[in-house]
């Protein structure tokens, strides 16, 4: 019988052995992920230990009508794993496993729970490099980041998630277990389904397992960091550098206000007056390496930079990078509640975008600092505020929503690696058209008809 | 805090400063070893904050996970928006206290005995510390152990009685004079904190600690009877008392006429520096304790501040050193506890994989939690058996308890020591003798 109200207690007899959480003390540390204002408290949570008893959670889910939040670790920036009234979580964390690293095929595969720097840490182990790195890479899982198709700072010359999955193993809604993908680099047997999975947010299966794929690790890297006068010809000098041909690790800017806040907190030394900073990075064989860096730097000059520094060490290259190391974690401390946004235009689009933002940022009278991927035109507009503060906070809303049309206007998108979640949702249509979502929505509605994986995200669905 | 302050008095800024990203999680012991959010640092902060919005009572359940957090503070290392978890978690100890969720009629009476009385008192202290070398010297102990007579105990008591530490025969003021003064003319004039474990069972700590400041051209007053600085209590939520505490200190010593005052112990040292917030409104001792505050050093921070000399005397060894959780984390000092063992002549000092790591000491956790502490302990000593390492050294005395405890029952295990006693012997290797003594103590 369906247990509307009493899902605990169905969920207790139906698997005794389950490790189960149903006390308000339990649940509450559950009820968010790490988007700011976005609480909800579910009726439960569960910890699977394999594949098979995600199944089983699935099938009485489907039986019951009780709908199912996957969650791997909870710092998702869109609330994609936020619970939904009445629901489970099904927490993936204790499947952290990784099962295999074959060096002969370039791959790993792991247990959805496993943690993403522990599956970096293993191909490492085997002289292999696995390339994304998202920010949260210390404690994210990597079921939740193919699930967001989470991006880091090497997405100009290395890609996202998405580009090095392989395959997956998927628990369908009902129970049903299916697995897409394998080691060959080559297969058009059908739709390449796994790719349907990428990015959908837990909205139309749980994934269980995923299969890698590995690259052999760079032999050197150079870095450089270089200031500017105007944001303007730091956005020049990454558009130069694509265009000589260079295919940067990194290219990472700190804007005005937010090389200030780096100032303010670690006082590492960066002129206060400069418009940007661009810290800039090529990896790869050590003789390319030599000649990339020397013609950045001649470009950077070119372009007006006022002062380029070149590392020659290790140490001097960790000291350069400090400022954008430390970036996010000096503006978070300026206000109360800190809104991290990454609203995303092509490259050469840039500039426009960040002058909008200081435009929109000055007529709302909103603090925010902007950081970001230059390379591949992900911003991260970050709103310095208080949620306490209704009054601020709706212009803070007005604010987000005039730098989203924008995005989109400029031939961009809302996320370019948060995921749309519950925080992006009423843009969605918006930025992608209904037809899009429409189809999203037949998707949805052929894997999942009865709207139980992870409701109310994405795009709502009845 | 101000003592009395609660949850939902509490500026709310504190607890919106959590941003709930998860960087602390890593970094949580509790967390890494039960994978579970309610024991970890942003989930502790949510229940927080429900109580402070009111939506949660400050049940039993939430009073345990309160006293199950080791209050490392390794979370404030690894948090990137700064959030205060050290007033936070001291302000919901002290609610969950208030509120009687885990009272019973033993927990009081232990709390009573030592929170208030004995460790208020610092003649009790000592005093009891005399019984207990007594009982320890004469041999009872060892007759007793030897007997198996505490299997008669119940269990927590049981443990209680092997984790007495070893009292030393002469306490600090036995050791060291009210005012003591360097060779020539004294460059800084500071005071010595001796503190209530530290002075019963490493009094020889402290005289070293006077040694290597009177070698650095600093003159030295150790006031005989001390009281404890409430760090105790602050963490152990009874602010009222630390508060009591704090006001006696300041009474006692001025800040004002000192360059610094000097603490050789990371639990008391973080504390310390508390003592404005702790007595927020106090017009009385509002600017004294600001300046307290601004005075307080760290032993080894002090010495790299005032460039200490670098010791003559060699100790050819090889030695590691673990970091106290209130040192690295609390008051953020991991440099100059290494650059003091690195200026030893001889000393050659090898890393200790996760030195920032708790011991599963923090404070008397040990006592109140025995499993996750035990278990914390066993993964340091496995850590530092992983070194080739003789010699540990530590600068708080409950990490050196918990590690010598922890070495004892391995094989030839390394010694456990104090940054600054390995400086004051290679000091005195090195041809130092104190001012006013023929002999090389």
């Amino acid at each position: 019988m369906a247990p509307a109200g009493r899902p605990v207690a169905s969920l207790r007899e139906s698997f005794p052995g389950l490790e189960i959480l149903d006390q308000a003390e339990q649940l509450i540390p559950y009820s968010f992920d790490g988007t700011a204002e976005l609480t909800q408290l579910p009726a439960a949570v569960v910890f699977p230990r394999s594949t098979g008893e995600v199944a089983s959670v699935l099938r009485w889910s489907s039986k019951h009508k009780v709908p199912v939040v996957a969650r791997g670790s909870g710092t998702g920036l869109s609330g994609g794993s936020v619970p939904v009234r009445s629901g489970v979580v099904l927490c993936l964390s204790r499947m952290d496993k990784i099962l295999e690293v074959d060096a002969a095929n370039l791959t790993l595969r792991a247990e959805s729970g496993a943690i993403t720097s522990a599956v970096a840490a293993a191909a490492e182990k085997a002289g292999l490099f696995y390339p994304p790195d998202p920010g949260s890479m210390r404690i994210s899982t990597i079921g939740g980041n193919v699930a967001e198709n989470s991006g880091g700072l090497r997405g100009l010359k290395y890609g996202v998630t998405r580009d090095y999955v392989m395959g997956l193993e998927v628990v369908l809604a009902g129970g049903e277990v299916i697995r897409t993908g394998n080691q060959c680099v080559k297969d058009v047997a059908g739709y390449t389904l796994r790719d349907l999975f990428i990015g959908s947010e837990g909205t139309l299966g749980v994934i269980t397992q995923v299969l890698l794929k590995l690259l052999p690790p760079p032999l050197s890297r150079k870095t450089m960091l270089a200031v500017y006068d105007e944001m303007e010809q730091a956005a020049r000098t990454v558009s130069a550098i694509i265009a000589a041909k260079i295919i940067p690790c990194t290219l990472e800017f700190l804007d005005h206000v937010t090389l200030n806040c780096v100032e303010d907190h670690a006082a590492i030394g960066l002129p206060r007056d400069a418009e940007a900073i661009l810290l800039m990075e090529t990896d790869g064989h050590p003789a390319a390496v030599e000649s990339e860096a020397e013609a950045m730097a001649r470009i950077a000059r070119a372009h007006g930079a006022r002062s380029l520094q070149k590392a020659a060490n290790a140490a001097e290259a960790a000291s350069l990078a400090a400022a954008r190391r430390t970036a996010f974690a000096a503006l978070a401390r300026v206000r109360p509640t800190t809104i991290l946004e990454d609203a995303t235009v092509p490259r050469s689009r840039l500039a426009e975008m960040i002058a909008f933002i200081r435009e929109v940022s000055r007529r709302h009278q909103v603090k925010i600092g902007t950081f970001g991927h230059m390379g591949d035109g992900n911003l991260h507009p970050t709103f310095l505020t208080d949620e306490k503060n209704g009054e601020e906070m709706r212009r803070v809303e007005a604010a987000m929503r005039e730098i989203f049309e924008k995005a989109v206007e400029l031939g961009g998108t809302i996320t370019g690696e948060h995921g749309v979640g519950l925080a992006k949702k009423k843009f969605l249509e918006a930025a992608v058209g209904r037809a899009n979502v429409e189809l999203m929505r037949r998707i949805k509605a052929a894997l999942d008809p009865d709207g139980l994986l992870n409701p109310g995200k994405i795009f709502d669905f009845s | 805090m101000s003592s009395g302050e609660t949850l939902e008095s509490l500026d709310y800024s504190i607890l919106q400063q959590c941003m709930h990203c998860g960087m602390c999680l890593p970094t949580c012991p509790t967390y890494d070893a039960t994978k579970l959010e309610q024991h970890s640092p942003r989930g502790r902060i949510s229940l927080m904050r429900a109580i402070a919005d009111g939506q949660l009572s400050p049940t039993r359940a939430f009073g345990e996970e309160m006293s199950y957090c080791l209050g490392c503070l390794a979370c404030e290392t690894a948090c990137p928006a700064g959030v205060d978890y050290a007033h936070l978690f001291e302000t919901a100890r002290a609610d969950a206290e208030r509120s009687g969720a885990l009272a019973n009629p033993a927990r009081r009476l232990v709390r009573f005995l030592t929170l208030r009385l004995l460790f208020t008192h610092p003649r009790w202290l000592r005093m009891t510390g005399r019984i207990l070398r007594l009982y320890q010297a004469s041999g009872a102990q060892a007759l007793i152990r030897f007997l198996r007579l505490p299997r008669l105990l119940p269990p927590r008591l049981r443990r209680w009685e092997a984790m007495t530490p070893p009292i030393r025969p002469e306490f600090s003021h036995q050791l060291i004079r009210p005012l003591e003064r360097p060779e020539g003319k004294p460059g800084h004039r500071v005071a010595l904190l001796t503190g209530c474990i530290q002075d019963l069972a490493f009094s020889e700590i402290h005289r070293d600690t006077a040694d290597v400041l009177l070698a650095n051209g600093c003159e030295v007053v150790t006031l005989p009877v001390q009281p404890c600085c409430g760090s105790l209590h602050a963490h152990n939520g009874d602010p009222e008392t630390a508060a009591v505490l704090a006001r006696r200190w300041l009474d006692l010593l001025d800040p004002f006429g000192l360059d610094a005052i000097i603490t050789n112990s990371a639990g008391c040292g973080s504390h310390l520096r508390s003592y404005r917030r702790l007595l927020a409104g106090d017009p009385v001792y509002d600017r004294r304790a600001e300046e307290w505050d601004r005075k307080i050093r760290d032993i080894h921070e002090w010495l790299v501040e005032i460039g200490f000399v670098p010791p003559r005397g060699e100790i050819r060894e090889v030695a590691t050193y673990h970091d106290a959780c209130h040192l690295c984390h609390g008051q953020g000092i991991t440099r100059q506890p290494r650059q003091v063992l690195a200026s030893i002549p001889g000393l050659r000092v090898v890393d200790l994989p996760e030195s920032e790591w708790c011991c599963g000491s923090a404070g008397v956790y040990n006592l109140t939690q025995p499993e996750m502490a035990d278990r914390l302990r066993n993964r340091k000593v496995d850590h530092i058996l992983s070194t080739s390492a003789r010699i540990v050294a530590t600068a708080n005395p409950g990490c050196h308890l918990q590690i010598e405890g922890g070495l004892a029952s391995r094989p030839c295990p390394p010694r456990v020591t104090h940054p600054v006693s390995l400086l004051a012997a290679a000091y005195r290797r090195g041809g130092w003798r104190r001012p006013g003594s023929s002999i090389a103590s």
